[in-house]
C-alpha cells in the first residue's frame, strides 16, 4: 500500500478514485506516565513516553485506514491529513484520512 | 503555637518557592542543551531539503515516495508555566510558550527529516504541521504540553 500526502504520485497515473477512507484511535496515558510526566511538568523538556504512546497510537490509526482502503480494493492513499483532538484530560483522539485510489502499474 | 502557625504558612511558600527555582534552573538548561542540539542538526551538511510546496516539480519522478513523520511532546517548566499565568493578567507576548512551541517545531521537522533520510530520500514534499495540546492531569486546563506533528512525503530514489 503506498500512502502520500501528495495528490498525484509523480510518473503514475491514478486509474480510478474510490472516496474517502479514515482510521482513527483514542488511547489514555496510563497512571504511571502520567505521574512521571507530572514529574516532567516541573522541570520541563521533552516527555518521551507521551511522544511515543501518541506515535504508536497513530501507527494504529493508520493501520486501520489501510485496512479500510484494501478493502475496497485501492492500491494507495494519497492526501493524507493528520488530525489530533483532546477529547478529556488524559485523553485523545488521533485521526488519519485520505483519499483511497487505484493506481496504473 | 505561634510557631505552628508559621510553619503553616512558611511550608507551602517554601514549597512553592524550591519547585520556581526547580523549573527555573532546569528549565532552562535543558533549553539551552536541546538547543544546542536543534541547531548542531541543522548546519549538519547533508540533509533532507524540505519543502511546503504542494507539488513536486514534474521534472522529478522518483521510483518511488513514501510518507514520512516525527513528532514530539514537549513540556515547559514549573517557573514558565507561573511567569505566563501572570503574564495572562497584563497580556502581551508569552515568551516562555514561544520558545516551547519552537523547540518542538524544528524538533518534529528533524525527526521528520532523519525518517525521511534513513529511507534514503534528498527531498520531502507537502510538509505540514500539526499541533495539540497534551493536557496533563496536573496543569488544570493551563497548556501543560504540546504535541507537534511534521509529515510529508518523501521522494526516493533522487539525485
Amino acid at each position: 500500500m503506498l500512502l502520500s500526502n501528495l495528490e498525484i504520485v509523480p510518473g503514475r497515473k491514478v486509474k480510478e478514485h474510490l472516496g474517502l477512507v479514515q482510521g482513527s484511535t483514542v488511547r489514555a496515558k496510563h497512571v504511571g506516565r502520567d505521574i512521571a510526566a507530572s514529574f516532567k511538568n516541573v522541570f520541563g523538556g521533552e516527555l518521551k513516553g507521551y511522544t511515543d504512546l501518541l506515535n504508536d497510537s497513530r501507527q494504529e490509526a493508520i493501520k486501520r485506514m489501510e485496512e479500510q482502503a484494501q478493502a475496497i480494493g485501492a492500491n494507495a492513499v494519497l492526501n493524507i491529513r493528520f488530525s489530533t483532538s483532546s477529547l478529556t484530560q488524559g485523553a485523545a483522539e488521533l485521526f488519519v484520512y485520505g483519499s483511497a485510489v487505484i493506481l496504473e502499474d | 503555637m505561634g510557631a505552628l502557625i508559621t510553619l503553616q504558612f512558611l511550608l507551602p511558600l517554601l514549597l512553592a518557592l524550591l519547585l520556581l527555582a526547580t523549573g527555573y534552573f532546569s528549565g532552562r538548561y535543558l533549553e539551552r542543551k536541546h538547543y544546542e542540539r536543534i541547531i548542531a542538526e541543522e548546519t549538519r551538511p547533508g540533509q533532507v531539503m524540505v519543502f511546503p510546496s504542494r507539488l513536486p516539480p514534474p521534472s522529478l519522478s522518483p521510483p518511488q515516495s513514501a510518507l514520512v513523520m516525527g513528532s514530539v511532546v514537549i513540556s515547559v517548566d514549573y517557573f514558565k508555566r507561573f511567569i505566563a499565568t501572570l503574564r495572562m493578567l497584563v497580556g502581551g507576548r508569552l515568551n516562555s510558550y514561544e520558545s516551547l512551541l519552537d523547540r518542538a517545531r524544528r524538533e518534529a521537522l528533524l525527526r521528520m527529516r532523519a525518517e525521511a533520510q534513513a529511507m534514503g530520500a534528498k527531498q520531502v514534499f507537502n510538509v505540514k504541521y500539526e499541533t495539540a495540546v497534551i493536557a496533563g492531569r496536573g496543569a488544570q486546563g493551563q497548556v501543560g504540553s504540546m504535541e507537534v506533528l511534521a509529515y510529508g512525503t518523501a521522494l526516493i530514489g533522487q539525485d
